[in-house]
């Protein structure tokens, strides 16, 4: 591997014990993904600010403790806690200690309070074609998908390592070559009417993340100029159930205006058709309640991060009716968002409505919930996934829709004209 | 019984030496939202194995799945004692790796992860393995 000399300064530690540590790190990536070289990046996104125990803490001081300073511009991801309301958080105290040492920790490395799993919804995000160190999966898929920006599957620990040496092996999504779609997902076979509506694109993104393994898929035959929040809902969606971090979508993302572009004038390894049954499936694999009783005690939205657009769509839905008062009603955003929710006067009919805001967080990774004994409603593919197995309860997947009308009326509620096309 | 003694060439991504039996997964696992690391225990729901404990065992998986937080969890079971003794995939997985040098660096101890092409296929759960330090990978006891 050619090393630069600032490298292997770095690597000698001539600046530090962190950016030493940090260059090993790196350095070792680099000969797993088979890079001759590394590369600058222009700006980092770190995930190891949520607290998953003492390892990342210890790590994360390690690096303050030897001087450790991002050299890109750096945004924060989720963390466990709620800063702005941390009357929330139901957890022990001890592991809120913790979270918060982790957080402090990051900022002190010089990482802006962003606390976002959406970073691409903040002003001055990448642009098409820059190197970018990203890790959280869901904005990994976005930034390589619908920016066009190049990020490889980066985690916790690489990502602050990333920030502070300023380099990232060129390996991986880096290289054109391997930003070509290799399997097509042909959607051409489902209803146009479900193709309208915002719960396909969550539900196309699990069956492309069970479908994908490891190949760049292409999504062909969908309207073209999706929107934005359609492409995060279907990243974040196929980014949990498989390792996708790259998914063209033709008409739609900046290196899928054709197919042939797509697929970089290559034929595909796979062509599948995407069938009615398969998105059936796909959201009754995101619906553990069963048959029996499906008492209805939450519902969660805004994961990832919801958008100044989606709030305005949730007013919208509400049309000045209150949520059940035997429903928790949560939406997650960042606190760049809530500022502008705020500043647009939605804040209080949202929250006279009985819609509780959280930021800096998200209802799936910490302890927020109060009732965990019955179904909790979502319209995020990503929540439905991890919700289970992290928090315990039932979840039921459905259309943003749905998600309102049944915290309205207190119970599950299923819109049949949406899924009887399926 | 099948001959034992069957040995493969793998590819070390962590250098490390561990012999103990073997759990193979039937599908991939994302060790953040699937694997609890004060227990060891698998708890993604979704999995085929869910409740099967990767403790002490050489973990057999045909790769990593998912969420970019899995390095934190594997170097927070290294901390605690509950990784696997070894974890053997089927192609070259970034996420594992980092949360084994990091667990290294921090503690000095480690989990080797090892590239071994058709992994699921050669080895079956309960086969004692043998990982060496320069990636050979030999089925010591098979009762298959």
């Amino acid at each position: 591997m050619r090393l630069s000399d600032a490298d292997r300064a770095m690597l000698a530690g001539v600046e530090g014990p962190a950016s030493q540590l940090a260059m090993r790190v790196v350095v070792k990536l680099a000969e797993v993904a088979g890079a001759e070289e590394l590369i600058d990046v222009t700006s980092a996104h770190i995930d190891g600010c949520l607290y998953h125990g003492q390892s990342g803490l210890d790590f994360a001081e390690r690096l303050v403790l030897g001087g450790g300073a991002v050299r890109v511009p750096t945004t924060l991801n989720v963390s466990l806690l709620d800063l702005l309301h941390p009357d929330l958080y139901l957890g022990d105290q001890e592991t809120a200690r913790a979270a918060r040492g982790l957080m402090d920790a990051y900022v002190a490395m010089g990482c802006r309070q962003t606390w976002t799993c959406a970073p691409y919804q903040l002003p001055g995000r990448p642009t098409f074609g820059e190197h970018i160190a990203w890790a959280e999966s869901n904005a990994i898929v976005f930034a390589n998908s619908v920016i066009g920006a190049r990020t490889g599957r980066y985690g916790d620990f690489i990502d602050i390592c990333a920030a502070i040496t300023g380099r990232v092996p060129n390996a991986g999504l880096h290289l054109t070559e391997r930003r070509g779609a290799q399997v097509v997902l042909d959607v051409r076979g489902l209803p146009d009417r479900l193709l309208d509506e915002d719960a396909a694109y969550p539900l196309l993104g699990h069956v492309l993340g069970l479908r994908s393994g490891n190949l760049v898929p292409v999504l062909d035959g969908l309207p073209a100029e999706l929107s934005e929040d359609r492409l995060k809902a279907l990243g974040a969606a196929a980014a949990s159930s498989g390792g996708v971090a790259l998914v063209h979508v033709t008409g739609s993302t900046p290196e899928a205006p054709t197919l042939a572009e797509a697929l970089q004038h290559r034929a595909p390894v796979r062509i599948d058709a995407v069938t009615p049954t398969m998105v059936r499936t796909a959201r009754d694999m995101l619906t553990t309640a069963g048959q029996g009783p499906r008492r209805l005690v939450g519902v969660n939205v805004g994961t990832p991060h919801f958008s100044v657009r989606e709030f305005g769509q949730l007013i919208w839905l509400l049309a000045d009716r209150n949520v059940h008062p035997t429903v928790e009603f949560y939406a997650n955003t960042s606190r760049h968002v809530l500022a502008e929710v705020e500043a647009r006067g939605w804040l209080a009919p949202l929250e006279r409505a009985g819609v509780r805001l959280v930021v800096d967080t998200c209802t799936y990774v910490t302890t927020i919930l109060r009732r965990t004994d019955g179904v909790v409603m979502t319209n995020s593919a990503k929540w439905a996934w991890y919700a289970p197995g992290n928090l315990g309860v039932q979840v039921a997947f459905g259309s943003l829709r749905e998600c309102v009308d049944s915290a309205v009326q207190g119970r599950i509620l299923r819109d049949d004209a949406l899924w009887s096309q399926l | 019984m099948t001959p034992s003694g069957r040995s493969y060439e793998g590819q070390a991504l962590v250098a490390g030496a561990a012999t103990a039996p073997a759990l193979v997964l039937e599908a991939p696992l994302s060790l953040w939202g699937g694997m609890d690391p004060r227990t060891g225990r698998i708890s993604d729901q979704h999995h085929p194995q869910v409740g099967a404990t990767v403790s002490g065992r050489v973990l057999v998986m045909p790769s990593g799945r998912g969420s970019s937080s899995s390095s934190s969890v594997l170097a927070e079971a290294i901390r605690l004692g509950t990784a696997p003794l070894a974890i053997l995939v089927e192609e070259p997985d970034e996420i594992l790796v980092l949360g084994a040098i990091v667990a290294d660096q921090l503690y000095g101890r480690t989990c080797p992860v090892l590239v071994l092409a058709e992994a699921t296929r050669r080895i079956a759960t309960g086969d004692h393995v043998r990982v060496a330090g320069d990636g050979r990978v030999t089925i010591i006891r098979s009762d298959r």
